[in-house]
């Protein structure tokens, strides 16, 4: 065949004349850390170039994103909502992240993520409608709570299924590549996620294909009541990375500066080199798993507490107070403001009525076909004879 | 106009859109340089650089994961399963994604733009993994279409529709009828209209439904009927999903009977589908019940193959036993 060419794929190997056998640890994979525990920085050469309004946009956000958290919780358990997911513990891995992103960049997160979106502007309104699938929910109430996407903020819609964004995320940095746009994607998963085979196919295609992504695994020692190490035996998620020819970084994942640090220069290599950097951070889920499951099944309350001693936001605000960037009067108006805001916000979502019933068939097609434009005018004469029983969506009918 | 057989017209197809639109983007297993197994991408990469028509590596979920990615981007993938037969570990993301992109952001994101090519069918000796049938699984998820060409002609104007069309769309090609299968075809861009039937003969005794390979099956127990002074209405559906029920429905009331074939096994078919709408729009036209010949309920075989076929002469019995009834 004409333009074939020689190829050798034993040119990377090297011959040894001994059994080698490659064990756990022999790759050592550091993690980055720039803040100890107390919230002194480690390496005072590295510059973060965090300034105060950059860092306090970043507390504020891990803030806001913790009493949203705590709010719609209680909302769930008072059933005003289906169902909440908090993050609670994983604050800098999403905000910090975002942070080192440019507004253009794609956000595809897993569903644990609304720290990217406080950070990049979506509004307490906007969150409640989502939450309580009413008329001006985006998603026009077709989803669980949580379920979130903005196209305005770059913030592609959440879906249930795990790790099916991770292949999407190196077709969409491939779709950005072949635009010239300067612009990467960031795709979020957990060290759960990981197991299912998009994750597999998803760094493969990336890195054989070239594509500037950004794979952000939150390595929070659980998904559900499955603990870390009984989802893989390997060394974590960073050493898949080396294994598919992606560059990989290793990161403290309760740690502002080095997420910052590290998703900076992810995203400097991802679009100078046109290649997928894969970032672990090592975080704890403090928050149960979703508001359906109780964590007091499967660890212990030791456990937590030590977690809770490395809470991100405290140890991101004792660095701010050593910078002189902390007013903690600015902080507690701040909290009590947005406080009250939520609170409002809840009031006001979930009187709002859901979309009309014209909205069931919409979207699924272009345009509605043939076969869903009957069904739902069979549905209408059905709700318009029983109204009672569908009051949701009868009295528009009238 | 010049004479293509099918494969060279999805070939055409391809060319056609990708010089009509530079974001129109052809990748899959050995698809690359190498033009596919079965030739369909030849020379594409040529013509249009690495960066446009690819190899992927093996991974039939992360090929159409990466589509629906690149679809949401603004981009036209075309993306090649090798056989129907390998889908399968793309279902979750068809199903679950492709399919419910555009619903579940509201209308704010979508992989409208994609188009999954993948040979389906039998009659090559292929065994239960080189033959399957799979469409009645795709047309029963809401949010892609299901569109199956029948000859070079067809393949070309549904392809460029297909590509075209602001709908994730899975375009099921007769792999038996790739080089068997010549014809002439237009040189220019042209488009044959998704969701629509084609009368492929007039008729007036029954009406003969098929898709895809099994119209010529049909059109040969036909040629065998009007031996015994039967007219047959042969409808080619084109689309699975959605389907033109108006134009088999318009048959059927002057007609009064009914055959489907399909290659796929029968329970849960597509003809069921058609067969039940068909009855309940037309009952009182019915002179007979409506027939099923497909294949049958087993995984698709090898030294049997000619056995399971719903071949000519299996349609021909259904006809004569409907004109009995």
């Amino acid at each position: 065949m004409q333009g074939v060419q020689d190829r050798n794929h034993l040119s990377n190997v090297t011959v040894s004349n001994k059994v080698t056998v490659i064990t756990n640890g022999l790759l050592d994979i550091p993690m980055l850390q720039l803040l100890n525990p107390e919230g002194n920085e480690t390496n005072t050469d590295l510059d973060c170039n965090i300034d105060q309004v950059l860092a306090k946009r970043i507390l504020f956000s891990m803030h806001y994103t913790r009493l949203l958290d705590e709010r719609m919780i209680a909302a769930q358990r008072q059933g005003r909502i289906s169902f909440y997911l908090a993050s609670r513990g994983e604050e800098a891995a999403t905000v910090a992240s975002t942070a080192a992103l440019s507004n253009s960049d794609m956000i595809m997160s897993q569903y644990r993520e609304q720290g990217a979106l406080v950070y990049r502007g979506y509004t307490t309104e906007q969150f409640m409608n989502q939450m309580f699938s009413n008329e001006l929910d985006p998603n026009k109430g077709r989803q669980m709570p949580i379920h979130y996407g903005d196209m305005a903020l770059n913030f592609m819609t959440v879906s249930s299924p795990l790790g099916t964004q991770i292949p999407q995320a190196s077709g969409y940095a491939y779709g950005q590549a072949l635009a010239n746009e300067p612009s990467i994607t960031m795709c979020f998963f957990g060290e759960g996620a990981a197991s299912e085979g998009d994750f597999h196919a998803g760094l493969n295609m990336a890195a054989v294909l070239d594509c500037p992504v950004i794979f952000f695994c939150r390595n929070n020692g659980y998904a559900i009541s499955t603990p870390a190490d009984e989802q893989f035996a390997g060394d974590g998620i960073a050493s898949r990375g080396i294994g598919y020819g992606v560059r990989t970084i290793r990161v403290d994942g309760n740690d502002v500066l080095a997420i910052y640090a590290a998703t900076k220069e992810a995203r400097k290599i991802a679009l100078e080199h046109q290649c997928p950097v894969l970032i672990e951070a090592m975080t704890y889920r403090l928050s149960a798993h979703s508001t359906s499951d109780d964590p007091s099944g499967y660890r212990s309350k030791d456990e937590e507490q030590k977690w809770a001693l490395r809470d991100p936001i405290t140890r991101f605000q004792a660095w701010m107070q050593h910078k002189g960037f902390f007013d903690q009067d600015e902080l507690n108006q701040y909290i009590q403001q947005k406080r009250d805001e939520i609170l409002a916000a809840v009031k006001v979502a979930e009187k709002m009525p859901v979309a009309g019933i014209d909205e069931l068939v919409e979207d699924v097609y272009d345009s509605v076909p043939w076969h869903l434009e009957k069904q739902r005018d069979e549905l209408k004469a059905h709700i318009k004879k029983y109204p009672a029983a569908y009051p949701k969506t009868s009295w528009r009918l009238k | 106009m010049a004479q293509m057989n099918l494969l060279q017209a999805v070939n055409d197809a391809l060319i056609t859109s990708m010089q009509a639109n530079e974001r129109v983007v052809v990748f899959g297993e050995d698809v690359g340089h190498f033009g596919g197994v079965f030739r369909a991408t030849s020379n594409l990469q040529e013509k249009f650089g690495k960066k446009r028509c690819f190899n992927t590596p093996l991974t039939e979920q992360g090929i159409i994961g990466f589509a629906n990615g690149l679809a949401a981007q603004g981009a036209f993938p075309v993306a090649e399963i090798q056989f129907a037969d390998y889908i399968y570990p793309a279902f979750d993301q068809i199903v679950n994604e492709t399919a419910k992109f555009r619903y579940r952001s509201g209308g704010q994101f979508s992989c409208g733009s994609m188009t999954i090519r993948t040979p389906y069918g039998g009659g090559i000796a292929g065994g239960h993994y080189h033959s399957q049938s799979p469409e009645a699984f795709f047309a029963h998820i809401p949010g892609i279409k299901v569109v199956i060409p029948r000859n070079p002609k067809q393949a070309k104007g549904l392809l460029l529709s297909s590509i075209e069309d602001d709908n994730p769309v899975l375009f099921l090609e007769p792999k038996r009828l790739y080089r068997a299968a010549v014809g002439d075809v237009p040189n220019t861009s042209y488009n044959v209209a998704l969701g629509k039937a084609d009368v492929v003969t007039s008729g007036t005794d029954i009406t003969l439904v098929a898709w895809g390979a099994q119209v010529e099956i049909v059109e040969k127990a036909a040629a065998m009927a009007e031996e015994k002074g039967v007219s047959c209405e042969i409808l080619d559906l084109q689309s699975i999903m959605p389907w033109d029920a108006e134009a088999v429905f318009e048959s059927v009331y002057k007609t009064g009977r009914l055959l489907i074939n399909h290659e796929a096994p029968q329970t849960g078919g597509f003809a069921a589908e058609i067969a039940t709408a068909v009855q309940r729009e037309c009952f009182l036209y019915l002179e007979a019940p409506i027939m099923r010949v497909t294949g049958l309920d087993t995984p698709y075989p090898l030294a049997h193959e000619k056995e399971y076929m719903p071949d000519e002469l299996k349609t021909f019995e259904a006809i004569m036993q409907c004109l009995d009834f």
